[in-house]
Formats: structure tokens, C-alpha cells, sequence
């Protein structure tokens, strides 16, 4: 299990950092906070990328470093890569006021 | 801690003597380049800034001007303007030389052109550069040192190593009584409430929501995405995914001790400790707001890298991942990759932080000063007429 390097940041987080490529079909076990678990990796994930490490719902927040980073677009399964295609930031979105 | 630094008229210490030709005005950028090219010991700045401006964008820049020629890093300045600008040079002049130091202040108009103007600054800078070389160092308390942190060309990387290893130096500036300036606001929203919580008082607290919003209404009333400007492309390339997840990372850089006061772009900390400034996420508008409000060294991490650099304020450049500090080695000072590497613990890497700043402050140059990258530009908060 140890050829992945993966940095799971909180028990509460809804997705961990890839700190090596991981390939399709890899299985990481994260830890944090002493609770441990064990995924399959859906798709490649880049060194600095994410993953989700449960399945997150459209509309659902998403969590890193115990604190929001932004929100689902879709439905993520656990596993997927989690990056600017299905999760986008709540700040600064001037672009969602309605003029 | 002490350091060998250079006591001012005004009691401030610099770790660098440079004599400084600042423009007041973007029409006098060539001429002091020109100076600075015949004159060894000066140095100067291209910028754009300097005429019709008006109210706060006004000040904000006269701010930055003076407070640049300020900065204790700076032996002496000659102000070069055109002469017809809004931004008088005499004015900045007046400003600067309120702390004590040597400043003469030049128009070109005045000179008859160009060529006079540079025969005119470079003989008074010669005589500057010679007196300056007379001042000799004496050993200072660290107390006496301002340190700018930021992050430039952030990856995944950045909040796990590098901002981490900035915060534990952060923590350990203030212990030994220095002050710390967290900066950037932009790379704060979303981690503002994280802050907040180790505000002085309410009031600092207030502030620190209030810059914040004023902030994040500017990419409201311009009806954007924040995230079509920050993070940027080589942000989300390196696996940043939005603007709250790059201020977590970002925001690690502050360390944990109290925040004592929340300041105004380019100006001076009223407070020792750790202090927040006012300056948009652009990397060389918030260095050289730090610079401006006093800072003598600057701690600047970065993963996918950058040359940057000031012409006045040593910048240590610390790389967030391994690969990087190889490739870009020539611009990067120190590595922190080695935390991602799992070689090195966040407290080590601080500490090793820590000793540069030590070394810096005692003249050890760093590669952006050896490359002679001299990035300056000012924010900007209203239109030009």
C-alpha cells in the first residue's frame, strides 16, 4: 500500500491530495485523525491533485482541510479526480448575480 | 537574535545600503535606468504610475512612493521627475526626507532634457554612493526586523510544505519580538473566519472582514468569476481547484500567533507581531506594497516558481516541491519540498528559514538580487484620467 503517496488532511474532508501519480485502478488507504480508509482510484490523478475520498452529491460542499473549498457541480463517486470541472468556488462569484 | 544591520537617522535598521533613484513619474523611468547603468550602487524601478490620478488611487501611490524611499534598506534617494506630473516629485521628496536621510529631488523639465538630467543625477549619486559606503554596520536586535510573507505561482503543494514551513518562521519572528506581515488579501477569502478568531481585539476582527468583503464586491460588481483571474492557469494546472482552497493554503503562511492589526496597503505597522496588509493576490503589487510599508526582507514561496525580486529588499524565494528548486534553481533560494518528500519535518524547514533570514540580514545575497530582478508595481484602486 505504501507506493501511493496520498495526503488526507482531515476526518472530515471529502477528498484527499495526490502527492504521486496515481494510476487507474490504485488502492490508497488514507488516515487522519486515527480513522483510516480504503479507496480504488477511478482514474489517473496527477502529483498535487485531488480525489474524492466518498461519494459527494451535486450541490454538496466540498471539504479540505477541514474547511470548505467550494461546492459539487455533479455527482462525484469516490475515487474521481476532484478538480475545476466538477467543483467550483462559492467566493467572488459576481458571476451569479442575477443583474 | 541579532543581526549586523545599518542604523538610520530615524532609528530604523536596514540590511541593504542602496541609494536610490525613484521616479516619480513613467515619462522619468528611462533616464534613471540610464543613471543607474553609469553609477555602481544605485538602483531604480520601471513602473507605469505617476500622473493623472486622483483621491485615494492618488495617495495610495504617493504612499508607496515615499514609502519606498522610506524604507530603511535605502542609504539615500534621488527623486527624478518629469515636472509637469500630478505626482510632484518635490512632494515625495518633502515626504521622504521627513525620516532624515539624504534626498535630492530633480526635474527634467528643469534640466534641459535627457542627457543634462543624467549628467546632473549621476553627479550627485556618485557623491551619494561614495557616503554611503561609509556607514558600517552594528549589530542590531531582530526586533527590529519587518519580514513580508507571500506565495506566488501556488501548486497543491504550497499549504501542505512551503506556507506551513513560512508559518512556523512566522511564529518564531514574533517570538523574538520582530513583526511578520501577512499580505494578500485576495488568498484570504474563504479562510477570513480563520483569522478573525486570533484578531487582538473586535476591532481588528472587524477589519478583517471589512477587507475582505471590499475585496470580494470588487469581483461582484464587475460581475466575474473570481476564478477567471485567481487562481490562475498554473494554479489549477499545478491541482489548486478554486479560490477558498488556495486561501487555505495561502493562509497557512501567518502561523499562529495573535494578529494584531489589519493595515492599509503600503503603509507602515503601527504594531509588532504578526500584521495583516491590505494587497490585492498580484504578486509584485503585494511585494512592493510590504516593501513600501517598511519591510527590510521578504519570504516568498512559490511552486511553480518565479524570478521575482526588489530592487530595495532581499526576496528569499522558497520552493513548495522538490522538482521545482532543481529545474528553477538559479531563481530559488531554499527548498521545502523536502517536507512533501517526507526528508524533513515543517519545523525544521522553518527553522532553516529562519537561519536565512539571519544570513540575508547579514549581507549573504539572494539569487533575485544577484539576477537583478527589480519588479515594482503599485495597486491601483482607481482609474487614470
Amino acid at each position: 500500500m505504501d507506493e501511493y503517496k496520498t495526503l488526507y488532511l482531515s476526518s472530515k474532508d471529502s477528498v484527499a491530495v495526490a502527492l504521486s501519480e496515481l494510476p487507474a485502478q490504485a488502492d490508497v488507504i488514507l488516515k487522519a485523525d486515527e480513522y483510516e480508509l480504503g479507496i480504488t482510484i477511478l482514474e489517473p490523478i496527477r502529483f498535487g491533485h485531488k480525489f474524492a475520498v466518498k461519494a459527494i452529491r451535486q450541490g454538496d460542499d466540498i471539504i479540505k482541510y477541514g474547511e470548505v473549498i467550494g461546492a459539487a457541480v455533479t455527482d462525484i463517486p469516490a475515487g474521481a479526480h476532484v478538480h475545476v470541472h466538477n467543483l467550483e468556488g462559492k467566493r467572488g462569484r459576481g458571476d451569479k448575480i442575477a443583474k | 537574535m541579532q543581526f549586523w544591520g545599518y542604523r538610520r537617522p530615524d532609528g530604523r535598521v536596514g540590511v541593504r545600503n542602496h541609494v536610490l533613484i525613484l521616479p516619480t513619474i513613467t515619462c522619468a523611468t528611462q533616464t534613471a535606468q540610464r543613471v543607474t547603468e553609469l553609477v555602481s550602487g544605485t538602483v531604480t524601478f520601471i513602473h507605469q504610475h505617476g500622473c493623472a490620478q486622483v483621491g485615494t488611487d492618488y495617495d495610495q501611490t504617493a504612499r508607496t512612493y515615499a514609502g519606498f524611499g522610506m524604507n530603511p534598506n535605502v542609504y539615500g534617494v534621488i527623486v527624478l521627475g518629469l515636472g509637469c506630473e500630478t505626482h510632484q516629485a518635490h512632494r515625495i521628496g518633502d515626504e521622504i526626507a521627513k525620516c532624515g536621510k539624504p534626498v535630492e529631488t530633480i526635474s527634467i523639465q528643469d534640466h534641459g532634457g535627457t542627457l543634462q538630467t543624467i549628467a546632473e543625477v549621476a553627479k550627485i549619486a556618485v557623491r551619494m554612493v561614495q557616503d554611503a559606503s561609509m556607514v558600517q554596520r552594528e549589530l542590531c536586535d531582530f526586533s527590529e526586523l519587518i519580514v513580508g510573507t507571500e506565495c506566488g505561482g501556488s501548486d497543491a503543494c504550497s499549504g501542505l510544505s512551503a506556507n506551513p514551513a513560512v508559518g512556523r518562521t512566522s511564529d518564531m519572528i514574533v517570538e523574538q519580538g520582530g513583526t511578520a506581515i501577512l499580505a494578500e488579501t485576495t488568498e484570504l477569502i474563504g479562510a477570513e473566519h480563520l483569522l478573525a478568531k486570533r484578531a487582538a481585539n473586535d476591532q481588528v476582527a472587524k477589519k478583517a472582514y471589512a477587507v475582505i468583503k471590499m475585496m470580494e464586491n470588487r469581483s461582484i460588481e464587475m460581475g466575474v468569476d473570481i476564478r477567471t483571474g485567481n487562481p490562475s492557469p498554473g494554479n489549477i494546472e499545478g491541482g489548486l481547484s478554486s479560490l477558498e482552497e488556495k486561501s487555505l493554503g495561502a493562509s497557512t503562511k501567518s502561523g499562529t500567533t495573535r494578529l494584531e492589526e489589519v493595515i492599509d496597503y503600503a503603509q507602515q505597522p503601527t504594531k509588532k507581531g504578526l500584521v495583516w496588509m491590505d494587497t490585492p493576490g498580484h504578486d509584485i503589487e503585494q511585494l512592493t506594497g510590504m516593501v513600501a510599508g517598511g519591510a527590510q526582507i521578504v519570504l516568498f514561496t512559490s511552486g511553480r516558481g518565479t524570478p521575482t525580486g526588489s530592487p530595495i529588499a532581499p526576496v528569499i524565494k522558497i520552493s513548495t516541491n522538490t522538482p521545482m528548486f532543481d529545474r528553477m534553481n538559479e531563481n530559488m533560494d531554499l527548498n521545502a519540498g523536502t517536507i512533501v518528500d517526507g526528508e524533513e519535518t515543517v519545523g525544521e524547514v522553518g527553522m532553516r528559514i529562519m537561519d536565512e533570514i539571519k544570513s540575508v540580514s547579514n549581507g549573504k545575497l539572494t539569487k533575485s538580487e544577484i539576477l537583478k530582478q527589480h519588479d515594482f508595481g503599485i495597486w491601483r484602486i482607481g482609474p487614470t484620467f
